[in-house]
Parts: structure tokens; sequence; C-alpha cells
């Protein structure tokens, strides 16, 4: 009879581990070797010897962490390739989260656990759509784990930032997006709208906007905002890290309708406590509908969840006939930004 | 009703006046009637059912969501309408009804049948449009807009006066059909007839040194500034009406001057509390501002009375063309014979030279006066603040050095700004006590510094609010000092603001909690930036 995975695979300080495999996955502090499921600072950490994750993650972590930290060694593994490591069989699928996120299949023994990493259903004009996998054990995040979210169509969203941008056409509109995904996402996604103006970026974003570009995904005319002199920012996109919307970077920008891409925003209070005059509902992560569809669409017995609102989905997932177990690991979603 | 939920999502997270009035005459401009209409009266709100009690939405949510889900839910969300509304369970396809059908069908369904409603809506509906409909159906509508700014945004919008939309608006009733079609061209204004309006009323401006060198005295009357709140007295054999300076209609608020008003007149005056002739302090006006109905007792704890002085109709006849000196003497002979209760005369004040005038202003220690009022013997009744005709001449602010002691991001232009500040002064012990708030009064060039300040010598975090080393002095201007029992120091300012920055000072020096209890009772003069809806209503002159 097949191993069950918590024979396995084990959440241990440093995050989960494979024991016949010897990696970690995601490890929040740095180990030998780490599998990483993509590029975020709660996922990436630096100081690991063995990196293995998908190209695109490892020329984002070099990118974000700089050449020596983001892993002594560094493989590559391509989406559908499989590759044997210890005594399991290792391959990555895409993830939908962020460009080059995928999740971790492990297969030790006829039994298999897939660990997701963070990922969402949506559709995403930046990265390859999640690729569900069968299994015996899905490990899941629940960032927006509670029925109230539920995030609208990104379409509508964007709909809303055009109106407002109709409406005040002389006032900047300055975008908080995280700068790893969600910004290239919002810039996509203004582009297939057929928004073809320069959009302005924060310094921090130039990086990854630039990387982005250089591993195939277009982003069209896009500049720097800490250069533009004020009179062209007038009426402009600016897209800047959430921190620096309400911080002293924003002042540059004159009279700026300020608007946040999150999936936060679907809560007013939240929303008005942040400031905001513009809420985007814009997530990376999977809401409450795609995290029941995924549970569905893996066929997995047995559900764990690594962070965020496990109560409800563990309630819900019992009542669905899975078991739910909440990891509670420490040290993911910590930066509230990546949502 | 979609559009008009988007409205009320965006002016909920609109913060600025002008932003606010650019989204509702958006909204006016591309939505047609009757629904436009129906939009104006609820931030009228005059859209008001019988209402849904929550206990009926909680059984509703039972029945179509998990029990156990919900609790968690709400328990995240913390308002009942937003919680229902985000896990009602996703429409097949959204066609969320429009707002006149919901108006005509809440109108007429008995209330038995309103959950069964409720539900229909909600299955078709998207989250925006959800939370509006359960906020209407429960009464718990709020619009983030106020009338004036809706009037504002139609005045702009269309390309007429406020003022004339102000004059006709109590003649008209939702959803304000002839009023679109007139804006929109298609009719002539509809006439204001005897309906009790709101008059545009004459305001001053302050006067400055220059000014005063250069006004022929002579030519002036003058008039304590009397420290309650402006109104306007509409009584015609339609309707009796008090209206604030803004157009607010405060008649509810203070029935007993409504009772007073047995006589077909427009006019001007002062609110105040009075106690035998004697007006009270502010403090206790403010107990009477800002409520829809009032006790009794509250009504002979602050007994209010009007000081009038001046009068822009006298039965349907309009004054407003007449000069000052006119008017006057028709408001005294009016008086005279009408002899009006809970009313009298704001007496002029005689004098020779701006000498005299000087001299009585800086003389004037009384709790209800804020300074003179100047105003042009020849001047017409004119709306708005047209220079020359009238000025005030208050005294001048009292002030303390307070110390820095926390300080909060501010709103809009600001919001990247540490400009909201509390400050405080030194006990007895020698420790700091927060006296006050201000947000206004500095410089650019002060906000940058004190911004740097702040960033640099934070001490603690509490959310948004920053603490910092008690190391800047602030030299705060305030009208009056009052005794309050809600704040810590014991001492409430009004209207605080800052003065200047007083870099020269060392913290150790600024002003103690005694120095300011010797304060109490004196009033003096105010800028009207940076208020408060009650401050607001405050304005006068
Ligand atoms: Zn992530
Ligand atoms: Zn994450």
């Amino acid at each position: 009879m097949a191993p069950h995975p918590e024979t396995w695979l084990q959440p241990r300080p440093e995050g989960l581990y494979c024991i016949p495999g010897g990696f970690f996955i995601d490890a929040t502090r740095a180990v030998d070797r780490a599998i990483i499921t993509h590029g975020h600072a709660d996922h990436a950490r630096s100081g690991h010897q063995h990196v293995l994750a998908s190209a695109e993650t490892l020329a984002i972590m070099r990118a974000r962490l700089g050449e020596g930290r983001a892993g002594v060694t560094q493989q590559a593994l391509a989406p559908g390739e499989m590759l044997r490591i210890g005594a399991v069989d290792v391959s990555l699928v895409p993830a939908g989260h962020v460009l080059g996120s995928c999740q971790v299949v492990m297969s030790y023994q006829g039994s298999r656990a897939v660990v997701s990493g963070d990922y969402k259903r949506h559709t995403d004009p930046t990265c390859a759509a999640f690729v569900p996998v069968a299994c015996d054990v899905f490990v899941t995040e629940a960032t927006f784990g509670l029925p109230v979210f539920r995030h609208p169509a990104t379409g509508k969203e964007i709909a809303k930032l055009l109106h407002s941008m109709a409406i005040f056409p002389d006032r900047p509109h300055l975008i908080g997006a995280y700068g790893l995904g969600k910004s290239q996402r919002m810039i996509a996604l203004l582009r297939a709208v057929g928004y073809d103006a320069p959009i302005y970026l924060h310094g921090a974003l130039a990086k990854l906007c630039d990387l982005y570009v250089e591993l195939g995904v277009p982003l069209g005319d896009i500049r720097s905002a800490t250069v533009a002199d004020k009179s062209s920012l007038r009426g402009a996109v600016v897209i800047a890290p959430p921190s620096a919307v309400a911080d002293r970077w924003a002042r540059r920008l004159e009279d700026p309708v300020v608007a946040v891409a999150s999936g936060w925003m679907r809560v007013r209070q939240r929303a008005k406590a942040s400031g905001v005059e513009l809420p985007l509902i814009i997530s990376d992560h999977a809401d409450w509908d795609e995290l029941l569809k995924t549970a569905e669409d893996v066929q997995a017995p047995e559900i764990w969840v690594t962070h965020g609102n496990e109560a409800a989905l563990i309630y819900q997932l019992g009542k669905l006939g899975r078991r739910g177990r909440a990891l509670s690991l420490i040290g993911y979603g910590e930066d509230a930004d990546d949502t | 009703m979609k559009p008009f939920a988007d409205l009320l999502e965006r002016l909920l997270y609109t913060q600025g006046r002008n932003a606010k009035i650019v989204v509702l005459a958006d909204y006016f401009a591309t939505r047609p009637n009757p629904e436009r209409g129906f939009a104006l009266a609820a931030i009228a709100g005059k859209l008001d059912f019988p209402g849904a009690k929550p206990a009926i939405l909680r059984a509703l949510v039972a029945t179509r969501t998990d029990p156990e889900l919900f609790a968690l839910s709400y328990d995240y969300v913390g308002d009942l309408a937003e919680a229902i509304a985000l896990i009602w369970p996703k429409a097949a396809t959204e066609a969320p009804p429009e707002l006149p059908d919901v108006v005509a069908t809440l109108r007429t369904t008995p209330r038995d049948a309103i959950p069964a409603l409720i539900a229909t809506w909600l299955d078709t509906s998207d989250v925006s449009t959800r939370i509006a409909l359960i906020k209407l159906i429960t009464g718990g509508l709020r619009v983030g807009a106020s009338l004036r700014l809706a009037k504002l945004a139609l005045a702009q919008r269309f390309e007429v006066d406020v003022d004339h939309i102000e004059e006709i608006w109590y003649g008209l009733e939702p959803p304000y059909q002839p009023l679109f079609d007139w804006l929109e061209g298609h009719i002539a204004r509809p006439a204001p007839g005897t309906a009790p309006v709101f008059r545009p009323p004459m305001l001053a401006h302050p006067i400055g040194d220059s000014d005063r060198a250069g006004l022929d005295w002579s030519n002036y009357r003058a008039e304590w500034k009397w420290d309650g709140i402006r109104v306007q007295l509409v009584a015609t054999p339609s309707g009796k009406r008090l209206y604030s300076r803004s157009a607010d209609d405060i008649s509810a608020t203070f029935p007993e001057i409504i009772a007073a008003m047995d006589f077909a007149a427009v006019l001007d005056g002062e609110l105040l509390v009075i106690r035998d002739g004697i007006i009270a302090p502010f403090a206790d006006l403010q107990q009477r501002l800002n409520r829809k109905t009032v006790t009794a007792k509250r009504r002979a704890d602050y007994p209010v009375g009007v000081r009038l002085y001046d009068m822009l109709f006298d039965g349907a006849e309009d004054l407003r063309a007449l000069p000052f000196d006119t008017r006057r003497a028709r408001l005294d002979s009016w008086f005279a014979t009408t002899q009006p209760a809970r009313m009298d005369l704001s007496p002029q004040i005689p004098f020779h030279t701006e000498a005299d005038l000087a001299a009585l202003r800086d003389a004037a220690r009384d709790e209800g006066i804020e300074g003179l009022m100047l105003k042009s013997r020849t001047s017409l009744y004119l709306a708005g603040r047209p220079k020359g005709h009238w000025w005030k001449w208050k005294r001048d602010p009292l002030s303390l050095d307070c110390v820095l002691m926390y300080a909060q991001r501010g709103h809009g232009k600001r919001s990247s700004f540490y400009s909201d500040y509390t400050f405080g002064v030194w006990t007895g012990e020698g420790k700091l006590v927060p006296i006050g708030k201000a947000y206004s009064g500095y410089t650019d060039a002060e906000l940058l510094i004190l911004d740097k300040w702040i960033r640099t010598h934070t001490v603690a975090t509490y959310g948004p609010v920053r603490e910092v080393e008690q190391g800047i002095v602030l030299e705060i201007g305030f009208d009056a000092a009052q005794r309050s029992t809600r704040h810590k120091s014991g001492i409430a300012l009004r209207f605080p603001r800052i003065l200047r920055l007083r870099s020269d000072k060392p913290a150790a020096e600024a002003d103690t909690l005694a120095t300011a209890a010797r304060l109490i009772g004196a009033e003096r003069s105010s800028p009207m930036d940076q208020m408060s809806p009650t401050d607001q209503m405050k304005m006068s002159q």
C-alpha cells in the first residue's frame, strides 16, 4: 500500500520538508536544498545552497535578491519535465499566480502530494494558467478563505479605472500594486483593452517589469515616473508599490486619484482604512470559489492549508467530504502586499 | 440600480469636495429620468421606506447560506448589509433591478412580502447593488455627499446659478422631473411660488488693516458680531422653515423658533442660547445643534432665541433691492408691530470714529460677542460675498504654546504628510496632557519641516498614529477655551489652528494647564477653513 503523504511530507520550522527527497519547499530560512514555487519574498528567501525552480522564478530571484544570493547552485526545471530527487519524482506545473509560479508535484511510492504555493484560477495575461493535478494530498493557501471573498471579473475593475480616468482626465491615477506580478498584470490588463499611452512606474518596479518583457510578456510603453516631469504625469497611469502610495514618494504627483489593486479591497472597511479613493478588486490569489473548485478538481481526499483564513475553508471542505488540516506555517503571507 | 449603487460606492471613497462634485455631475449628466431624480431624492434624505428589520435579513440569509460560514463572515466584515451582500450566492446572470422600479415596488409591497422580494433582487445583483438595496430597505442608506454638493454638481454641469436651484428647491418633489427639464433647457424655470424657500444670504469680508485705512467710516453702521449660528427665518402662507447659512433645513431642531414664527416674512439673524437676556457660551448652543429631534428638557435647559439684523421679505414684498438703512427701518417697524416671541433686534452701535469702535472691540469681553460687523448704509442685500459692503472685524485670537504629542496623516492632497497634530500642555506634575488637535494654519514650509521631523522622531506607533518626542513647540491659536468633561485636560479649545512653529522655544518652556485654564471663558475670532459640521453651522455672517 502506498504510504500516506504525512509520513514523508512534514511541516518543520523551516517550511514543508520532503523526507525521501531531502528538500524543503519555499523554506523560510536558509537551507541546503530548496524547491521554490514562485518569486515572492515570503516564498523565495535568500541564502539557500541548492535551489530548484522554474527558469522564470530563478530569473526573478536573481533580479530580486542579487546574483549571488539566489542559491549557490541553481537548477531550472521546465514545466511538465520529471526529475528524480532521492526517492521522489518531482515535477513543476503552472500555478497561475505570477510569471514562473509553479506547483510542486511529488510522487513517492505510488502516493502523490501537490504543493501549490500561491495560486489563482482567474485568467492572467502575464502567466501560464493553473493546471490541476490529481493527488492524495493537496497543499493550499487560504489567503482569501472566507466566502465573502469572491473576486469580480478583472474586466469590471478595469472598466471602473477607465471610467475614473474619463471623469478625472487631468488627475494622475496612482495605482498601488505589488511589484512582482500585480504591477505587470495591471499593465497587461490595460493594454488588453487598448490603453496604449505610456504607463509610468515607481523606481522599484522597473527591474521586474524589464525582466517580464525580456521573458516574453509585452508591456508596451513603460517609463520611469521618477524622472518624468509633473506635466507629463497629468492624467497618466502611474504604478507604485502600495507602501509608496501613502508615502512621500507620491508627493511628486499633483492631486492623484489613489487606487489600490488587491483582493483585500473587497471589504469596504479595509479599503476605507487604507485611504484609497478607487479600490480595485484584483487579486493574484484564489478566492473562496476558486479554493473550493480547486479542491474538487484535484480530487484530493485531504487538503492541507498552509496559511490564511483556514477555519472557514477547513469547515467547508469537511462538509464536502474532504479532510482539511491546518499547517499554520509561519512566515507566509506576512508581506500583506502580496495579494 | 447599479449605476446608483456605483455612485454611492464612489462617493464613499472620494474625499475631496471638488472630486465629489465631479462624480455627482457625471452621474446626473449620464443617467436618465426618473432614475437620477430618485438618486437626488436619496441624497436629500427623501427616499424613506417603512423599513425591514435586520432580523428579517438575518433570517433570509440563513435560508441561503451556512450559519457557521455566515457567522465567520459577518464577524470579519463587521457590517450586516455588506456581509450579506458578499456571501449571498453569486448571480447566474446579473440583471439588477432599476432604481425607479425598486422605489415603485417598495412603495406597494406589503411588509410580509418584503423578504421574498429582497431575495429575488439579491439573486440578480452584483455586490455594490446588493449593499445599496439592503441599506435602502433597512433605512440605513447613507450618501457620502450633502444635498448642497448635489445641487452644486447640477449647477456646474448644467451651467446655472446654484442659488436659482435653491430658490425653487422646496417647491419640488421627487423625482424632480421639472428641475431636470429646466436644467436641460426644455422648460422655463419653475416658479418658487410661495414655498418657504431659502434665499442665498449676504456675507461679510474679514476687514484687514489696509481695508480699514481706506474706509469712509461715515457711510457705515456698526453692530456686534454675535457668537451663535447665522439663520434665515422663512415664513410664508404655505409654510415655515428655519435654515442654516448653508441652506440646511434645521426647523426640526428648533421647534420653538418655528412656533414663534407667527408672521409672513423672511428674516436674517443669529440663533443663540439666551437665558434672562444673557447670551450663553457657544458650547451651550452646541448642545442643541445636529439633533433631529429635541426633548422638552433640552429645550428648557438650552433656551434659544434669534437676534434679528436684516429683513429680506416683508410678506410677499421683496426688500432685497432696498438700501440697508431702509431695510433696517422696515425691520424695526415690523418688529414693533409684530412683537414676535423668542426674538429681539441686534442693536446698532453709535460711533463717530474708527477709534471709538476699536476701543469697543477690544473692551468687549462678553461670551456672546465675536467682534464687530460693519455694514454700508447703502448696501443692497446681495447674495454671496460682494466686496466693500459688509465687513467683519473680529477680535484677535487667543493663543497658547503647546508641545506636539501625536501626529497622523491627513486626507486627500495631504494624505502623504503627517498633517494632523495632537498637542498638549504641561501639568503641575511635569507631564504633558493633550489639549487639542489641529489640521490647519501652518505654511507649506512648516508642514514639510513638521513632517520630516515627525518621521525621524517617532517613539511609538498606534495604528495610523505616531507618538513623537517632546521636542516641538507649536503656537496654537483658538477662539475660546471651554470646560469639558470629555477631554482629559478638562479643557476644550474651539477652532484650534497652528499660528506658527516655535522652533525658538524649548519644549520645557511651553505653557501649562494652569495658564490654559485661565483662558476659559474668553472668546476670540477665527478663520473659516477646516471645520467640523458643527463648526460649519456655526459659520455666521
Ligand atoms: Zn505569492
Ligand atoms: Zn504567499
